[in-house]
């Protein structure tokens, strides 16, 4: 193991993989990621995989459709061993209130404008688009057909594989245990298997990115929340887009493998680590699917599992360099979308690290909190 | 019999030589090999699999089989339909 590194990042999520990778590609040498267990292993690889662009906030429309430019040559971008497993065949949002539907037309007017190719439909249209879809108290919805789904796991493992390459070193089965200041100013990480001298750190440790930012004395304003999904045996295709409601609180989709993915969010879950998978999940999730998409009931559970969001006050992340302790950088509090936005963040990311003018103006910095700044996303599951 | 051949994964149609490949690039665990290849992902959730990767690993690694960490058995465990979840009748 390395006792020096220009820069050591926390986590071998989605995330700190797509950073790493992006520092060695801008020219920095002596990267290394810090894993407690293995890549993927955290968030990234309990998420549900979906990749959608339709949000209702500019920010997150431009962090999302920037991404699925690079997902979409990705394979290419970075000389994949495995293909992704991108699949392109929309989200269909649905509304259930007039309320939802004007928010749903002020997000699509924004996705337009920003080059979003969504557009709004009736029932009878999201009908068409999902044939067995149960419209019974529908008002309509929304739709955008390049929205989908890529492999966590195998995007994970490619820009690992490409930050490598590039020369970046990454310890699994490694957990930082302290991060060492002198005089305000970080001087490493420890770990259990020994210090690495450093003077810059970058948290990307998902759901324990609160326990991180603790070992530089910050109380970082965000908490992790368990959220459960379970996946079907595969069958042939019969589902294009993922299915998604916001008041009905589903998500719902085909994988390109056949199986079925799908969770919801459970509005009394407690706020801490607890990633056990629940009975009471189970059954809810049956009940939902069951009535919104009837086919699905001849389909055999296969697995559930739950993962954490790592949430903020207004639900889109936290990307900055600390003013309290410089050289922390945060990459966190994603909320339930880092893994469709992570491409993009990496970018960004290793452009704040080296000094360089963003390819994007940002502002989701840790002070807007304190501000009252917020920019509340609406839309979350 | 060719290693190509030789299914380890009957779920996934996961190949002894596959998994010899996934051990030779340094995935060295069953939850590594699992989350690329899916073995252990499908109806059986690793029954069959999981105890021939893990002597595979072993060989490779030199590692003893008490040493391998098996993945987390998942719930329901058994496959169980969604319907019948609700409490529909059986239709088949």
């Amino acid at each position: 193991m390395k006792n020096k590194a220009s820069v050591v990042v926390i986590g071998g999520g989605v995330v700190g993989c797509s950073i790493a990778y992006n520092l060695a590609r801008l020219g920095v040498k002596d990267v290394v990621v810090v894993e407690k267990n293995f890549l993927a292993s955290g968030s990234t690889g309990r998420c549900g995989a979906g990749v959608r662009q339709q949000w209702g906030t500019e920010m997150n429309c431009r962090l999302a459709k920037e991404s699925m430019k690079i997902f979409e040559n990705m394979n290419e971008i970075l000389k994949t061993k495995r293909d992704i497993e991108l699949k392109q065949e929309g989200y269909l949002l649905l509304a259930y209130s007039e309320r939802e539907m004007d928010q749903f037309k002020k997000n699509i007017e924004l996705q337009n404008s920003l080059g979003i190719p969504s557009h709004l439909v009736t029932p009878e249209e999201a009908k068409e688009i999902v044939p067995y879809l149960n419209t019974e108290n529908l008002i309509g919805g929304a739709f955008c057909p390049t929205d989908g789904h890529a492999n966590p796991f195998l995007v994970t493992q490619a820009y690992a594989d490409a930050a490598r390459y590039l020369g970046v070193e990454f310890y699994l089965r490694t957990e930082v245990t302290g991060i060492r200041q002198e005089k305000g100013r970080i001087v490493g990480v420890e770990t259990n298997r020994g210090f690495i001298a450093t003077e810059k750190v970058v948290n990307t440790a998902g759901g324990y990115s609160q326990v991180i930012g603790k070992m530089v004395g910050l109380d970082l304003p965000v908490y992790s929340e368990r959220h459960q999904i379970l996946v079907t045996e595969p069958v042939e295709k019969m589902q294009g887009p993922m299915v998604m409601s916001f008041s009905y609180n589903i998500y719902c989709q085909q994988n390109p493998h056949g199986s079925f993915i799908m969770g919801f969010g459970d509005p009394n879950e407690p706020r801490d680590f607890n990633i056990r998978s629940s009975w009471q999940f189970l059954e809810e999730m049956a009940r939902k699917v069951t009535w919104l998409l009837p086919p699905l009931k001849h389909l055999r559970v296969v697995r559930q599992w739950a993962g954490l969001y790592n949430v903020t006050p207004d639900r889109q992340p936290i990307l900055c360099e600390t003013p309290q302790v410089p050289g922390f950088y945060l990459a966190i509090g994603f909320s339930g979308h880092g893994f469709m936005i992570a491409p993009m963040v990496g970018i960004l990311m290793a452009e704040m690290i080296t000094g360089q003018k963003l390819s994007m103006d940002l502002e989701l910095d840790l002070g807007r909190f304190e501000r009252g700044e917020l920019i509340l996303e609406p839309s979350v599951v | 019999m060719e290693n190509g051949k030789i299914i380890v994964c009957r779920c996934e149609d996961v190949t002894l030589a596959e998994i010899r490949q996934l051990i030779e690039e340094g995935f060295t665990s069953l939850d590594e090999i699992k989350r690329i290849a899916r073995c252990g992902m499908g109806p059986c959730q690793g029954k069959t699999c999981s105890q021939i990767i893990a002597r595979e690993i072993a060989a490779a690694t030199g590692k003893s089989l008490e040493e391998i960490q098996i993945p987390t058995n998942r719930p329901p465990i058994g496959g169980i339909k969604l319907g019948e979840l609700v409490g529909e009748e059986n239709e088949e």
